[in-house]
């Protein structure tokens, strides 16, 4: 199967990534070469096949569910590049 | 006492316990060296200032207990690192700096260490030739345009030319052993959940590692020891006792049975790397290892299983990148506007090829066909080892199908990039841990690598193996020195 224009644009809107049209024909073939090449799995049988959900076979940890009362408003807002005394600002959602 | 650049870490660490060297003196000298290696941009950001100030507070106090006592270490740039900027070599993170420091990186400081600074490293960690970086390519100190390997492209440049002592990469599927291999230089990535991942910048979740890169093995065994540890801050790190690795570290390697995959023999794959392999094989007999053949028949479909597998967690990672809280932002009309603006422009070519990858196998209609197919693949793939180490205690491949090439060769092909990690990529997948030694050099006298795999948790043994082929390979990497400048 192959990639078309309109598919490469789809996913581009569903990655929240703008493509103008000369970068979405070049994606279009790159995808199509990586595709090709990731089609040889389906030489594989894999009906019997247990998915592997996970590498560590381990047990997610409980922990006790406390609280941890630490200021630490500052050190979120440190980095923001808008911000309105305490909170992260964005465009205008609501209208 | 031999040029202090050029030390192991094993004779700087002595050399400061017995006062023959001084934190501040040795600090000094790789700052100067740095200063005058800027043609190879391994420095994405550095903290020279800082780190003087830090050696001479070691120096007024030392505690010679500690692991590091006082050593000057620079570390890849997708390790968080409290109050200094932490690219991930991207656009998006240009300006960010962490207000919090990665569990690995602090280990480091724990034990006495101190931040030289960051290292260059293709854009988060995607790409084997550090040329998706944002603050451009790294120089390999082998040869003047020849790449150093990727992602950790910066941070083995940086121990091949000097420039640190030591440092730690980050490996998802080869960004550690590949650049090792490019460079002549020592590059180990643990077993999944030895190394904590809190504060490293995600990749792909199920596959990242963070592992030590060195001049040899001994410095490998050391670095390992005080990077891995167990925490609760990474819900994939693993509670078990850790080995005293350089305590432990031997070449008695007599009676280990080494197995040798066959489906390891590539097309195409140059004559000298066959040769290279062969030489480690008969290594690994004169030091009375059992050599023994096997199979892993899946190996062929490793490099397509993780071209779905980690672009499907890249993509779910790399969607907080969105200009709201940190990072980069362009200003849009909207929310949506801004998203979509943000992303395109704080993104470069690699990183958001590999989103629309994973966006797409994830996306409605084709999770089965993609996602799931390639889970239930990786499932075969692992079994294929588990198989292989009930015959043999670890296996031997070559780290790399070819040298390091020249800049610029390969950026418009991201297939042939990608079949640079045919062999390292199998063992992020199955979650093993690996080893690149430097085992001899092509035609044009670059390095190449010979890989070593041990079961899970098994890093003692894949080190003493290596340990004891090091020995008997004698690599020597006869670095000109070409870039410095006055």
């Amino acid at each position: 199967m192959s990639i078309d224009l309109k598919t490469v644009k789809h996913i581009s809107k569903l990655a929240r990534i703008s493509i103008d049209d000369e970068k979405a024909n070049k994606l279009k073939g790159d995808l199509n070469n990586i595709f090709e090449f990731i089609e040889k799995l389906n030489e594989l049988n894999t009906d019997n096949v247990q998915a592997l959900t996970s590498i560590a076979e381990t047990t997610l940890r409980f922990r006790k569910d406390e609280i941890k009362s630490e200021n630490i408003r500052e050190k979120i807002l440190k980095n923001s590049p808008e911000e309105n005394k305490d909170f992260f600002v964005v465009p205008k959602v609501v209208e | 006492m031999s040029d202090i650049t050029s030390q192991s870490l094993f004779e700087l660490t002595s050399n400061i316990k017995e006062k023959k060297l001084s934190s501040e003196e040795i600090t000094k000298v790789f700052i100067d060296r740095a200063v005058k290696s800027k043609k190879l941009n391994v420095y994405v950001t550095d903290n020279f200032e800082k780190a003087i100030d830090q050696s001479k507070k070691f120096d007024s106090n030392p505690n010679f207990d500690l692991k590091l006592p006082g050593i000057p270490i620079a570390v890849k740039d997708l390790f968080c690192t409290n109050g200094v900027r932490t690219t991930a070599g991207s656009k998006i993170l240009n300006n960010f700096v962490p207000t919090y420091e990665s569990t690995v990186t602090q280990n480091l400081w724990s034990q006495g260490a101190i931040l030289l600074g960051k290292l260059n490293c293709d854009e988060f960690a995607m790409g084997s030739s550090n040329e998706t970086s944002f603050f451009g390519n790294v120089q390999n100190p082998v040869g003047e345009n020849l790449v150093p390997g990727g992602s950790s492209g910066g941070s083995s440049a940086a121990v091949a030319a000097n420039l640190t002592p030591v440092t730690i990469g980050t490996d998802t599927g080869g960004s550690i052993r590949q650049p090792a291999s490019f460079t002549g230089t020592v590059g180990l990535k643990p077993t999944y959940g030895s190394c904590s991942r809190y504060g490293i910048v995600a990749f792909a979740s199920s596959l990242d590692q963070a592992g030590p890169m060195t001049k040899n093995v001994r410095d490998c065994s050391m670095l390992l020891e005080v990077i891995s540890s167990f925490d609760q801050k990474d819900s994939t790190s693993i509670d078990y006792k850790r080995n005293c690795y350089s305590k432990e570290l031997s070449k008695d390697i007599k009676g280990k049975k080494i197995g040798i995959p066959k489906e390891y023999r590539v097309d195409n794959m140059p004559d000298e790397i066959e040769q290279l392999w062969k030489n480690g094989i008969s290594y690994a007999k004169d030091c009375g290892a059992e050599i023994i053949d096997i199979s892993l028949p899946h190996t062929n479909y490793a490099l397509p299983t993780y071209y779905i597998v980690a672009p499907a967690e890249a993509s779910s990672n790399l969607a907080r990148y969105d200009g709201v809280k940190y990072g980069f932002r362009s200003p849009g009309q909207n929310l949506i506007e801004m998203y979509e603006k943000t992303r395109s422009e704080g993104f470069g070519d690699e990183v958001k090829r590999r989103i629309m990858i994973g966006t797409y196998v994830l996306s409605s209609g084709y999770y089965d066909a993609y996602y799931l197919k390639a889970q239930k693949v990786r499932q075969l793939i692992k079994k294929d080892f588990d198989d292989a180490f009930s015959k043999v205690d670890a296996i031997l491949t070559p780290s790399t199908p070819s040298s390091a090439f020249k800049i610029g060769e390969k950026t418009n092909d991201p297939v042939s990039m990608y079949l640079n990690d045919i062999f390292t990529v199998p063992i992020n997948l199955a979650g093993l841990p690996g080893i690149s030694i430097p085992a001899g050099k092509d035609k044009n006298n670059y390095p190449l690598g010979l890989q070593v795999i041990g079961k899970p948790f098994d890093e003692q043994n894949i080190l003493n193996i290596s340990y004891a082929l090091e020995d008997k390979i004698n690599f020597k990497n006869d670095i000109s020195d070409w870039w410095l400048s006055e």
